[in-house]
This record gives structure tokens, C-alpha cells and sequence, in this order.
């Protein structure tokens, strides 16, 4: 009774709840700020900046900043007191087509070196000289040239002119952050044939692979529902493919495919005398068959990533449907064994209803996912031999053809289709479980 | 009521697992011994169906014992040597005669039990639909599990074999994964020693196992406040929160590398583990939390408030009464994000440009160029993956109970 007043919501005096409330509330917010921040800075503003950069004419190189830089000499070395020499400072714009503002700097003279021809735009307070070179065109130099002199203390002093360096001051357009938009970037990949195709193409991997991984793991799930010796081990198997590296199975299905000599999977092919020469699983866009008077390109690049695809994530499928599986009471099955059902009524009328809650659930959330996937193409294909997805054309935009704003604009594309399938997935969720 | 005749099916049955179990023996064989033939896969199913029919028609249910078994075995060996004209598999017995004698004892050995359990308690009466049913039932059953562990198995074995086996005789003979296990360890383990020795094996793997770790650490410390926030704690958006966390997590990864690419490059995270283990926490602090509120949920509250009666504050209760009851489930977040960001590949691939920082995923990339022998491939793929598998079994119940608490994710 007393826990109640203390953290329930009923038999509490008001004043003091609200207090308490109000404590609860402002503690739940604390705990909850460190994960609020990370995923604002790492998920939320960066899917924001997407849009940002997607409408931005950007290009790889554009992230090296423009920024000038300095060369300071003189000329002829001065060797003795007296001695005259012409100091330069030579300014450079790094970049080739940005601008820089306002560009100046400051330098200190060493002691002993007069300044005898002092240029226009330059200050000298002291021993500190300061020079206003204005705006600087992309790939242009500039040159300050001042004659000077020097005295026995700079010989003595062995001091060099370059000693100090001279600091830069300046502003450069940051072509990440100006405010000029265009819709170039989106003109262009819809404007693009293979972009259709590659839409084609995710859903076509989507939908298989997702199917594929379903199917494959109701199979499995039944294979080890029944209890025998050795099935802990075959589960622990059966879980491989998801547990391991990526990186690893799909380059163990590279060299098990592999079409070259050395490729162990045509080898057996030719050996069983199934095929005459090796097949290029990876390489090969389309094969054309003829069926029943049809004649049709039969993807086989495209089916090899979607059977990778299911091989890899069945797991998943397949430890939801046996976790279902095994919670449904084994009373129903009794009962439908004495009315004489067969096998597979029993599954079809029994175990198949029950299961299609969690068989609804996995396949929008494997939709999404293998919507989603990059690496298993990406590392299979790199997005060759059509079978280039949504996802391998955001990395082959932004980075294989270095237009980080064309990326990002399929990245919006690859958002939006998901947006809409995640509204669906929200849809049918059930209350309970999320 | 209909009756379903046997024989047909059986003959088919027998087939199958005939032709099946020969090509799979040959197969098995070809790769220990390094002896290539071609194994007759049609032979193999035309003696299984004899062998099917023979076990139905004529050893009744009750008498079919071990030794008749192995007497039916020997029968199909002798049929095949007979009808393959004392070549089966298109040589001469004498060549490689283990290799063969093996193959054809395997191959008998399994097509016989195979067809023994899938005909158990069938004799040659027809049967009723129920009974039928359950013979295919086997019959499907001991196909798929035969299939799904070889489908399942046979990547991995070709990447173990390979990176014990040398390019040359790779080439020679694809099918060859016969490794001489008497070999001394520094000839048969070649490509790990040198991936160790000359390719920074070393520092990728100690750099993999940092950022893991570290990302485990971090999930888990911003995880578990906020998860019992959620769970415990009543405020204004607690529904919305508990549900919408998911939604974050729906979020691809390649939608966020551009421009987390542009901003670590302008901020000099990029090229460095920093950056990463920035980037790993926060893709798996959604699932982290969301599987932990999942589990404090399900704690009962009675503890705390026992321990908030006795004047525990919030995060003692927190640390001492929550926690040690949530070890379990603080075993499987930890595992599942460990598996997580020890597989990442594709910050890892877009981040790290600097050999002495590469993590075992990026690593095992630079590893594929043709400069590089595949064994030395598959030897770097090895290495990613033993730890992980090790971690997987050892903890095999955690893990297994993390991937389905939260596991949305691929």
C-alpha cells in the first residue's frame, strides 16, 4: 500500500503525485537523453542531410574543402649585414573552381630584416606584418613580393625567414552547406533508362529472396520440429549462415561459384555431366529458355544472389516458426488425430493457420530488410550482370562514379519506397508484441 | 475407404535416396581422395528401386534387422559391379581401389537405411491414406534434412578446405580437397601464417575485437537507462517510444554512409576506429533497447518498489535489484551486438582507408585482388568467422533467445 503512493497512480494525495510525476518524468527523460543524442546525431540529422545533399550538385572531391596556402622564400639568400633580397609570399587557392573570401595573413619577421618597399596591402605593427590579399579565384595564385634588408643581427642569429610560419585567414564557400539547390541530381537518375531497371530489380530481389528465406525456414522449422538424435546440431548449423561474417560466405560463394578454372561447383556440374561447360552464376545476366512454346531471359546472376539471399537468412524464419511451432498446444493435433486427419491436414488446416501471424510478421519485416541489404550484392556482383539493386546504385552513384548529390538522391528513393512499406508493417503489427 | 498401393512409391523412393546418397558419396569421396570420376547417378537410382522393392516384398517388417540390412547393402554393391561391368565409375578397380570400394559401400550403406527408415512398419499391403501420408512425410523429412545440411554445410567446407590446400592444385583439380593432415602445421597452415606474418592479421583481428567490445559497452550503457525508462518510468510519449524505436532501426545503413561520410571526412572522424565506434552503437542502441525493455517488462516491479520502500534511489535499484535479474537478457543484447558490429561491413569498408586500422571485415576485402591467392582469401574468411561461430556456439541459448527476442534486423 504505501509502494502505491509512492510509484502507483490511484491512491495518492494530488499535490504530492504531481510532484512525484513530475520527478519521474524529468528522471525518465535524463535516462533517456544519451540514447536521444546518438541517434539524433548518427540516424536522424544524417538521414535529414540526405535530403540536404540530394539536392546539391556534390561530387566526392568537393569534400577537400577549397583553402589557400602559403610559400614564403627570399631571394637572394641574404649571407651578409646589408645584404638585399626581395621577400615573397606566394598564395595558392588548393581548390580548382571554388572561390575563397576575404583571404589575409599574418606573418612575424624575424628580427633584423627591414622592410624596405613595404606592399600595399600589407601592415607591419611591430615585427608582425599583416597582408589583405581580398577574394581568390578557384586555381589562382598570387604573389606579394617586398624588397628588404638585413642587419648583422639576423646573420648572427641564423634565423631563417620561414622560421615562422605565416597564418592564414579566410572564407571559403563550403559547397556542402551554401543554400544553392537544384533538382539536377533527381532529374538525373530518373531521366537515367537503367534506373527502372534497377527499381525492377529490388523488387524482384525483394520479394524472391524474401519469399525464398520464408519458405526455406518454414521447411527447416518442420524438418527439426519433431525431436530426434543430432537435432541440436543441426540447428546450431542451420544457423550458420546468418551468424557468420558476411565478408566470409560471400566470398566462399564467389570461389564455390567461380566460373574460371579452380571453381568447385562447376567442376562438380560437369562432373555429375549435368552441365557441358562451366556457368557463370555471377557473371551471367540472362540465359534464354524455352518452355512450352515460350521463350523468356532467365535471370541467372539475379536468381544466384536471390538463393544467396534465402540461404543466409532462413535462420531467422527459421527460429520464429520453430519457436511458434513449438508453443502451439500439442492437444489440438491429438484431437485432429482422432478425428483422422492425415499429415499433411494436419498441417495445412492446423499448423499453417496457426502459423501465419508470425509468417505475416517475418515477411514485411524481411521485406524491409532485404529491401534494405547492400553488402550480400554488393560484395556477390558489385551490382553487375543485372543485378544492380536500389542500394548498390546509392554506393556506384556516390562513390564508384564520385556524385555523392545523385547518391543521395537514390538514397531518398530507397527512403521513400521503405516509408511505405514500414506504414504497411505498422499497419498490420500486432498490439501486443510490436 | 481408399487404399494406396506401395510398390510404385517405394520403387521411387528407393530412387531417390539411390541416386541421391551416389552422388553425394561420390561427391564426399572426390573431395577426400582427390580421385576424379563420375559417379552413376541413374545406375544408382535403377538399383536403389530394387533395392526399395526388395526390402518391401520380400523381409517382412518385423525381420528386417541389422543383418539383413548389411546383407542388402552387399547386394546393391555386387548389382552395381555387375551392371556397371566391373566399372561403376568408369575406371578400373584398380585404380584408387579404397576410393571406389568406399564409395560404393557409403553409397549401399546409406541407401539402405534411408529406405529402411522411410519403409519402417510398411509392408506390401496397401495402406490407408493416413499411413501413406506419413511415408512421404518421412520421405520429405530425411531429404531436407539430408539437402538443408549439405546446402548449408558445403560453403563453409570449401572455405575451411581451401585455406589448407595450395593455388596450383587448386587449379589442377577443383574437386580435390584431400588435405594431407600429416603435413607439418607450418606447411598445412601456409595461408594463416602468412596472413598473420605479412598481411596484419594480427592488428586486424585486436582492431575488430576493440570496436566490438567497446560498441558493446556503449549500447549497453545508453541502452539500459533508457530501456528501463521506458519499461518502468511513466511519462508522455512512453507508448510512442516503445513502439517507434523499431522504426529506427528500419532505417539502412546505406542511406546514412553518405553523408556520415561527408561529415567524418569535414571532421577527420572518418578514417579512424573512433569513428566507428561511434557509428556501431548507434545502429544497434535501438535494438538493444528495445529487446532490454522487452525483458525489464516482464520483471516484477514488486522488487524495485520493495527496494525504493527501503530508500534505494533509481539507479540503485537500478544497479542492484534490475540488473543481476536481467543478466540473461543482458547476455543475449550483448552477444547479438557483438555479432553485429564484429560482421559490419559496409562503414568499415567506406571508413578506413589506414592498413594499421583495418577491422577483419575490411581486411578480408583487400585480400580480394588477383595479386592475392584465394587460399590466402578463404584463410582471412576463416579468421573472420571462428570467433563469431565460437562466441555462437558457446553461447549458443543466449544467442539463440537474443535473435528472436529482437532480431528484426538481417
Amino acid at each position: 500500500m504505501e509502494a502505491n503512493t509512492l510509484i502507483g497512480s490511484h491512491s495518492r494525495p494530488p499535490s504530492k503525485a504531481g510532484a512525484l510525476a513530475k520527478r519521474e518524468r524529468s528522471l525518465a527523460y535524463i535516462m533517456l537523453l544519451p540514447t536521444f543524442f546518438i541517434v539524433l546525431g548518427i540516424v536522424l540529422l544524417p538521414l535529414l542531410a540526405n535530403f540536404w545533399i540530394s539536392f546539391k550538385p556534390v561530387t566526392l572531391g568537393d569534400l577537400r574543402a577549397a583553402q589557400p596556402v602559403v610559400n614564403e622564400r627570399i631571394r637572394p639568400r641574404p649571407k651578409a649585414a646589408g645584404d638585399e633580397g626581395v621577400l615573397r609570399y606566394r598564395v595558392r587557392n588548393s581548390s580548382k573552381k571554388d572561390q575563397l573570401y576575404a583571404v589575409s595573413f599574418t606573418d612575424v619577421l624575424p628580427t633584423g630584416l627591414e622592410v624596405t618597399n613595404l606592399h600595399e596591402s600589407c601592415r607591419i605593427n611591430g615585427s608582425v606584418l599583416t597582408c589583405r590579399l581580398g577574394d581568390l579565384e578557384g586555381g589562382s595564385r598570387l604573389d606579394i613580393e617586398m624588397e628588404t634588408r638585413v642587419s648583422q643581427v639576423y646573420i648572427d642569429s641564423g634565423e631563417q625567414a620561414r622560421a615562422s610560419k605565416p597564418v592564414l585567414a579566410y572564407e571559403a564557400e563550403n559547397s556542402l552547406t551554401n543554400l544553392e539547390f537544384s533538382l539536377d541530381n533527381f532529374n538525373k537518375i530518373f531521366s537515367a533508362r537503367e534506373f527502372w531497371q534497377v527499381l525492377r530489380v529490388s523488387l524482384y530481389y525483394t520479394i524472391f529472396g524474401t519469399l525464398g528465406a520464408l519458405v526455406m525456414g518454414l521447411f527447416a522449422a518442420q524438418l527439426l520440429n519433431t525431436a530426434f538424435r543430432g537435432r541440436i546440431i543441426l540447428r546450431g548449423l542451420f544457423l550458420f549462415p546468418y551468424v557468420a561474417p558476411v565478408i566470409a560466405v560471400a566470398f566462399a560463394w564467389v570461389l564455390l561459384l567461380d566460373a574460371g578454372p579452380g571453381g568447385t561447383f562447376n567442376a562438380m556440374l560437369q562432373q555429375m555431366e549435368v552441365s557441358d561447360g562451366p556457368i557463370n552464376f555471377l557473371g551471367k545476366r540472362s540465359v534464354d529458355i524455352h518452355l512450352f512454346g515460350f521463350n523468356f531471359a532467365f535471370p541467372v546472376a539475379l536468381t544466384t544472389v536471390i538463393i544467396f539471399e534465402s540461404w543466409r537468412y532462413f535462420p531467422l524464419a527459421f527460429l520464429f516458426i520453430l519457436a511458434r511451432m513449438q508453443s502451439i498446444s500439442s492437444e489440438i493435433y491429438e484431437a485432429a488425430e482422432m478425428d483422422g486427419a492425415t499429415p499433411f491436414q494436419q498441417f495445412w488446416y492446423l499448423s499453417i493457420p496457426q502459423l501465419l501471424g508470425i509468417l505475416s510478421i517475418l515477411f514485411l519485416l524481411r521485406f524491409i530488410w532485404t529491401f534494405n541489404k547492400f553488402d550480400d550484392i554488393f560484395l556477390l556482383t558489385g551490382g553487375a550482370a543485372g543485378t544492380r539493386t536500389l542500394t548498390v546504385d546509392v554506393y556506384e552513384q556516390a562513390f564508384a562514379v564520385s556524385n555523392l548529390g545523385a547518391g543521395a538522391a537514390v538514397a531518398v528513393v530507397v527512403f521513400f519506397v521503405l516509408l511505405f512499406f514500414s506504414l504497411i508493417f505498422f499497419k498490420f503489427s500486432p498490439k501486443d508484441d510490436g | 475407404m481408399r487404399r494406396f498401393q506401395l510398390p510404385i512409391t517405394a520403387g521411387v523412393i528407393g530412387a531417390v535416396w539411390g541416386a541421391l546418397w551416389m552422388v553425394l558419396a561420390g561427391i564426399t569421396m572426390m573431395m577426400v581422395s582427390g580421385l576424379v570420376f563420375t559417379p552413376p547417378a541413374g545406375l544408382a537410382a535403377f538399383l536403389g528401386a530394387l533395392m526399395a522393392l526388395g526390402i518391401l516384398f520380400f523381409v517382412t517388417p518385423e525381420s528386417r534387422k541389422f543383418p539383413r540390412l548389411i546383407g542388402l547393402a552387399l547386394l546393391l554393391v555386387f548389382g552395381l559391379l555387375m551392371f556397371g561391368r566391373m566399372a561403376p565409375f568408369g575406371l578400373r578397380l584398380s585404380e584408387g581401389i579404397w576410393t571406389q570400394a568406399g564409395t560404393m559401400l557409403l553409397w549401399a550403406g546409406l541407401s539402405v537405411v534411408s529406405a529402411h527408415l522411410c519403409l519402417e512398419g510398411f509392408g506390401s499391403q496397401p495402406v490407408r491414406r493416413y499411413l501413406y501420408e506419413l511415408l512421404m512425410l518421412r520421405v520429405l523429412k530425411g531429404l531436407g534434412l539430408v539437402l538443408f545440411s549439405v546446402f548449408v554445410a558445403l560453403p563453409f567446407y570449401v572455405m575451411v578446405m581451401t585455406s589448407l590446400k595450395s593455388q596450383q592444385s587448386l587449379l589442377a583439380n577443383p574437386l580435390d580437397f584431400s588435405v594431407n593432415i600429416t603435413a607439418p602445421p607450418d606447411e598445412l597452415f601456409r595461408s594463416y601464417i602468412e596472413l598473420f606474418t605479412k598481411f596484419h592479421f594480427d592488428t586486424f583481428l585486436i582492431n575488430s575485437a576493440i570496436v566490438s567490445v567497446v560498441t558493446v559497452f556503449i549500447s549497453l550503457a545508453f541502452a539500459i537507462p533508457g530501456a528501463y525508462a521506458v519499461a518502468r518510468l511513466r511519462f508522455p510519449g512512453q507508448a510512442f517510444l516503445s513502439r517507434s524505436i523499431l522504426l529506427i532501426y528500419m532505417v539502412p545503413a546505406i542511406i546514412l554512409v553518405i553523408p556520415l561520410y561527408a561529415v567524418f571526412s569535414q571532421l577527420g572522424l572518418r578514417n579512424s576506429l573512433v569513428g566507428l565506434m561511434v557509428v556501431y552503437p548507434a545502429t544497434t542502441i535501438p535494438v538493444a533497447l528495445y529487446m532490454l525493455q522487452g525483458y525489464f517488462r516482464g520483471l516484477p516491479s514488486e522488487l524495485e518498489e520493495a527496494g525504493l520502500m527501503d530508500g534505494l534511489s533509481r539507479v540503485q535499484v537500478i544497479w542492484k535489484i534490475t540488473l543481476p535479474l536481467a543478466v540473461p537478457a543482458l547476455a543475449s543484447v550483448s552477444l547479438y551486438v557483438f555479432m553485429i558490429a564484429w560482421n559490419e561491413f559496409l562503414f568499415a569498408f567506406m571508413f578506413l582507408d589506414d592498413l594499421d586500422i583495418f577491422t577483419l571485415s575490411r581486411g578480408v576485402v583487400s585480400l580480394n585482388s588477383s595479386e592475392v591467392p584465394r587460399q590466402h582469401l578463404m584463410a582471412g574468411a576463416v579468421v573472420a568467422t571462428l570467433p563469431v561461430l565460437v562466441i555462437f556456439l558457446w553461447f549458443e541459448k543466449y544467442l539463440v533467445s537474443g535473435l528472436t527476442a529482437g532480431s528484426v534486423k538481417g
